[in-house]
């Protein structure tokens, strides 16, 4: 779950970790009033799950409430990367003298954590670690002893000496956060010494570890400032993944690798997917009555491909599902279904025997996708 | 021979009084798997169609001799049944459970590096050397014996694979699923290694996917030794990209975790990859052959 700016450094605050005095804003005039507030002037940044806001107009530093009203307006208005935009944290401006930037993440090789500090911190970090890697320091941490005193010296090394006492206070605490809340990213990009010599974090990208939700519920309830799509969250529901894309071809699938695959030979054969959805293992008949509502409801959708191999899904559970689902949804469009594994002889029997005139079977996966890709543009014809 | 399991396997089973884990249970024994305990704390002295159920792994251990540990216990406890296992001594401990919390597994990772026990998974389906054993959820009904190796991040997709290689009479040794999770047991490259050293496989089918950078770090392996021949597959081509939050995992791989990298890092380590299931199945072909 990757966390909203402003919901990073609300996490933040709760570790002492010093960041700027901001309010969250969600109307043109909520914005106003809060570079009121904030002696008038401030920063408003767009809030979206994703990077780049500085070098694509997430991020305006306004003086006055007014121009706060219109900058704020303007990103709620025009989204950011095709996201909508719900909400803008307005920030107080702080005199900044210097810019690092640092890390704290799982390393998915070693399964270690891993920590990451350099002096040149603000945008590009990537093209440095591209360029210069020896700019960056990275510190590997053994879960088994923990982040230590000489793992922080080691880091903070990479800043001039009047910054390391702050950056070496809000490490140790990043640290201590990451493992209480389940994180898997902290990232500070730019972590800034002020003028006066304060060290604050600036920015906040956090992303909490989604199988880890289930004992943090506080932090799971801030999805709900996310904006979501009803189809997706309807999906997510009943325990499939959803995700829509833009093609014609309605994909559903056991397992992602297989979904994945799917989308890849439909490619192949000259379709575009409409969505990747993956029903996961054991799928009952609802659930495949639900994946094919979910997908029929995309009305771009010009045929239907049903590719499951069965290791606990039952064929027979999933045809029954499909002509479940047809009662329930009447398709205009034709279904392809393509059958095999566990019971997947029973289940090609049931879905003949119903001689359903939507449903099409195929023997094959390549042969399934040919034919969805082909009923789809021919259907757009 | 095969690697893993197979006719020395003692299986245990951590979680085997709950629904997946007595079906599985089932499933395996009827397959030929020597099933000779279960655990479940709180059921202790019960048993499950005449195998015994113990307390704890330790208990087991010393009654039955199990020496393969296959674990269907949920999330929230699935991090300490590994542990319990490893430190009972089980040799291979198979973790079917998905969700477990990222940070205990570090633990976990951490903890293994001490050991010399095997953890495959977790979130995976399991490993099958057919003809001998199954451990896990992958389907038996579509596998047969032979000399094709596999090692898969992704589960249904090499069931997809194996039923390509059965219809074309390309048995299979082992088939070890090492899961999708971010951190996990064994990789690509300890199963190119113990398929390296297996006299009964004679080529190895690598199915990986999007993320990480696991594939790429097999290809690097695969070019810095003479390994048996390798044939691989990579789902996700025409995956929507992922959003990137921070840039910390960029700098921290150097590798953009797509599937045309990782085709790409293969290929230059004289790999051959498929552009699909049914093309890994004749790519194997062509190379028995």
């Amino acid at each position: 779950m990757d966390l909203y700016e402003h919901q990073g450094k609300e996490l933040f605050a709760r570790y002492d970790i010093p960041v700027p005095r901001g309010i969250v804003a969600t109307t043109a005039e909520d914005a106003a009033r809060a570079t009121e507030e904030l002696g008038g002037r401030s920063v408003v940044k767009i809030q979206v799950q994703v990077g780049g806001r500085g070098k694509g107009g997430g991020v305006a530093l306004v003086d006055s409430p007014q121009r706060a009203a219109e900058e704020a307006e303007r990103m709620l208005r025009d989204g950011f990367k095709g996201m909508p935009v719900t909400r803008v944290l307005c920030e107080e401006l702080l005199p900044i003298a210097r810019e690092f930037y640092t890390s704290l993440l799982l390393d998915r090789s070693t399964g270690r954590y891993l920590a990451l500090m350099t002096a040149e911190g603000g945008v590009d970090i990537e093209e440095l670690a591209r360029t210069r890697p020896e700019a960056i320091r990275r510190v590997q941490v053994d879960p088994s002893i923990g982040m230590r005193p000489f793992h922080v010296r080691e880091l903070v090394a990479a800043l001039p000496s009047e910054s390391r006492q702050g950056a070496t206070d809000i490490i140790g605490k990043a640290y201590r956060m990451l493992l209480e809340v389940d994180a898997t990213l902290v990232e500070i990009n730019p972590l800034v010494q002020l003028e006066d010599g304060r060290v604050v974090a600036l920015d906040s990208k956090v992303t909490i570890d989604d199988s880890a939700l289930f004992r943090h519920p506080d932090i799971e309830s801030l999805r709900a400032a996310f904006p979501i799509d009803p189809v997706e969250a309807r999906a997510k529901e009943k325990g499939l993944q959803y995700v829509k894309l833009d093609g014609d071809v309605g994909i559903i699938g056991n397992g992602a690798g297989l979904v994945m695959s799917t989308l890849d030979v439909v490619a192949q054969a000259g379709g575009r997917a409409a969505n990747f959805l993956d029903v996961g293992g054991g799928a009952t008949a609802d659930q495949m009555a639900t994946s094919l509502e979910v997908v029929l409801s995309d009305p771009a959708v010009s045929s239907v491909l049903i590719n499951i191999f069965g290791g606990i899904t039952r064929g027979d559970l999933v045809a029954r599902g499909v002509l479940e689902a047809l009662e329930r949804v009447q398709p205009k469009v034709p279904i392809v279904v393509r059958l095999d594994g566990t019971n997947a002889a029973e289940g090609r029997k049931i879905l003949a025997e119903a001689q359903h005139p939507s449903i099409v079977s195929a023997p094959t996966m390549i042969e399934a996708a040919q034919l969805a890709a082909a009923l789809a543009s021919g259907a757009a014809a | 021979m095969s690697v893993l399991v197979g006719r020395d396997t003692r299986l245990l089973v951590q979680g085997i009084t709950g629904n997946e884990g007595t079906f599985h249970t089932r499933r395996n024994r009827d397959f030929g798997t020597n099933v000779v305990a279960g655990v479940t704390p709180g059921k202790g002295g019960q048993d499950v169609d005449g195998i015994p159920v113990f307390e704890t792994v330790a208990d087991a251990v010393r009654e039955t001799d199990a020496n393969t540990s296959m674990i269907f216990v949920p999330p929230r406890f699935a991090a300490d049944a590994i542990l319990e296992a490893v430190d009972a001594g089980i040799g291979v401990v198979v973790a079917i459970t998905e969700g477990i919390p990222v940070r205990e597994m570090a633990e976990v990772r951490a903890y293994l590096d001490a050991r010399s026990s095997v953890l495959v998974g977790p979130n995976c389906p399991g490993v099958i050397s057919p003809g001998e054993a199954n451990v896990g959820i992958i389907p038996g009904e579509v596998c047969m014996p032979g000399r094709v190796g596999l090692v898969s991040r992704s589960g249904t997709l090499v069931y997809q694979i194996v039923h390509e290689l059965t219809r074309r009479h390309l048995g299979q040794s082992t088939c070890i699923g090492i899961g999708g999770d971010p951190v996990h047991g064994m990789g690509f490259i300890d199963g190119l290694a113990m398929f390296s050293d297996d006299p009964d496989t004679e080529i190895v089918v690598m199915v990986g996917e999007i993320g990480g950078d696991d594939e790429e770090r097999a290809a690097a392996f695969i070019s810095e030794r003479a390994g048996k021949p390798v044939v691989g597959y990579i789902a996700g081509f025409t995956a929507p990209p992922g959003k990137r939050m921070g840039h910390a995992g960029a700098i921290v791989t150097g590798s953009s975790g797509t599937a045309q990298a990782k085709a790409e890092a293969l290929e230059a380590a004289g790999v051959k990859v498929a552009r699909t299931p049914t093309e890994v199945a004749e790519l194997v072909q062509v190379a028995l052959s």
